[in-house]
């Protein structure tokens, strides 16, 4: 499994060919608490770039767009309950939705943890 | 992942600066500013000084400030005095307050108003003596305050801004205790009292009043001495610093305006629900700007009124928002929204036509393309907890 990180700080794990999405440590560290989320419906059909889920903290409002294109298999439904698992772990519990990559090629566009890390170190 | 409305937020967070053309003025510091940075405060430009937004997170902060106590850098407001002899008569033709019918160091809310009725900002102010008067207004606005006051000032009245000071408040059930420490004999001050008092050869001037519903003083300190204070406050058990991110929570569930936002030119006293800023004998009077529009408003009701609301959901509904109509059309706009901490879901603060001004009407609100079920609540959110005294 390898994960990759967009410059908006989505990360993607993928597996096959479905990804789990999520935002970064760094991105929920930045936004705060995390008051409200709003994840994709199953089946929508998303295109690398477009608007995917919706996160709220105390301070502001902020999209979250999808790393690739493809079909969304699942939400996190645990995310309405407690929106706040963004906060205490966003790159395990606190993912956003799985979807099913119908462009794998799309992730050589990402980076990697490495990549990320100095990416991140920069702002 | 992108703030779409941190822009928005932003400007919640940025004050009032009107963004007119030109270059925007270079961004201020003010004295506490390098122990904010070292106890991880994350600054912001606000009202056009750097400050603390929050430390260790707004949501902790906040409820921090309700249960025990929070220190506040509000350095950015404009501390004012006027001093002479006809300084009533001089105040009193610009604001609605009977400041002649104010006992000594007794504070008061008042607003600044057009010929309109219109609100230029919203302020404090304490009679400390029969010819001098401190007041506080807000920092986005204190330049256009003191240019509005000064062409109104005749010349045996001398108004100074008080920049040689900063202004602390200590905010929170536990904040009087936590400052009587420091400062011994504040606890006998009750709410909206003030008094000089002194601290290491420094004279403070205290007031037991704030922006958070609860108990707590506001400290005018001399700008040499505040780190001092600050510290010594901070050394107390109780006493952590917070953010402005956490004031603005605060300040909304206490159901208290913030200008620029929920208070403006367009808005009247009447329509803000600001009414008892209007003091008796000057409403009979009927003596100060705008006093014939207000009265009409006080009698007929203003067309649009602010209220509170509770949002059904968990979703915020922030500034910007619309109030629509079954049809969904807008007739009115949200000024103030978010999380409320300590009440545990979104609420907010918006104007609504008088007709679904009522406490228990439920509107719809109209927030990025999706309506939100609203239902309008009495205000404060969070009840209040002043110190009015032992009785």
């Amino acid at each position: 499994m390898s994960r990759y990180f967009t410059e908006d700080h989505e990360w993607i794990d993928v597996d096959g060919d479905t990804g789990t999405v999520g935002i970064s440590d760094y991105a929920q560290g930045q936004l705060g608490d995390i008051v409200f989320v709003e994840v994709p419906d199953e089946g929508r059909q998303l295109t690398k770039g477009d608007e995917a889920a919706v996160v709220e903290s105390v301070k502001a409002a902020s999209d979250v767009y999808s790393p690739v294109s493809g079909n969304v298999v699942e939400g996190n439904a645990a995310l309405a309950d407690d929106p706040s698992l963004v906060n205490s772990d966003p790159e395990g519990e606190g993912w956003f939705f799985r979807i099913q990559l119908s462009d794998p090629s799309e992730l050589e566009e990402l980076m990697d943890e490495a990549a990320y890390e100095a990416f991140v170190a920069k702002l | 992942m992108s703030d779409t409305d941190l822009q928005a937020r932003g400007t919640t967070l940025s004050g009032d600066t009107d963004a007119e053309e030109g270059a925007p003025p270079p961004v201020q510091t003010l004295p506490l500013d390098a122990w904010h940075r070292a106890r991880g405060g994350r600054m912001v430009e606000f009202a056009g000084y750097h400050m603390p937004v929050q430390y260790e997170g707004i949501m902790a902060e906040h409820l921090w400030t309700r249960e025990s106590a929070g220190l506040f850098d509000v350095s950015h407001m404009g501390q004012l005095t006027f001093t002479g002899e006809n300084v009533v008569a001089t105040l009193e033709a610009l604001l609605p307050a009977d400041i002649a019918g104010l006992p000594m160091n007794k504070a008061r809310y008042s607003l600044l108003l057009t010929e309109q009725g219109g609100i230029l900002d919203d302020l404090m102010l304490t009679r400390q003596d029969h010819a001098r008067i401190y007041m506080v207004v807000n920092g986005a606005t204190k330049y256009d305050d003191i240019a509005h006051m000064i062409e109104h000032l005749p010349d045996d009245v001398t108004l100074n801004l008080m920049e040689d000071h900063a202004l602390l408040a200590v905010q929170g059930p536990e904040a009087v205790a936590a400052l009587a420490r420091v400062v011994p004999g504040v606890d006998a001050l009750v709410f909206m009292q003030a008094a000089a008092f002194a601290w290491q050869g420094h004279d403070l001037w205290i007031s037991r009043s704030g922006y958070t519903g609860e108990d707590g003083c506001e400290i005018s300190v001399p700008a040499e001495a505040v780190e001092a204070l600050a510290d010594a406050l901070l050394a107390q058990p109780e006493v952590k610093p917070i953010g402005l991110g956490a004031r603005d929570s605060l300040r909304l569930e206490a159901g208290l305006p913030l200008y620029g936002h929920d208070l403006d030119e367009e808005t009247t006293p009447v329509m803000a629900d600001l009414g008892f800023a209007l003091s008796k004998r000057r409403r009979e009077a009927g003596d100060f700007p705008g006093a014939a529009r207000i009265a009409a408003e006080r009698e007929g009701g203003a067309v649009l009124k602010r209220v509170g609301l509770l949002v059904e959901g968990r979703q915020p509904v922030r500034e910007g928002a619309t109030v629509v109509d079954a049809d969904g059309s807008t007739v009115g706009r949200v000024t103030s929204g978010g999380f409320a901490p300590s009440v545990g879901a979104p609420i907010a603060m918006a104007y609504v036509p008088a007709a679904l001004a009522a406490p228990g009407t439920t509107i719809q609100l109209a927030q990025r393309g999706k309506v939100h079920q609203a239902t309008v609540a009495a205000m404060p959110f969070v009840p209040h907890r002043y110190f009015r005294g032992v009785k």
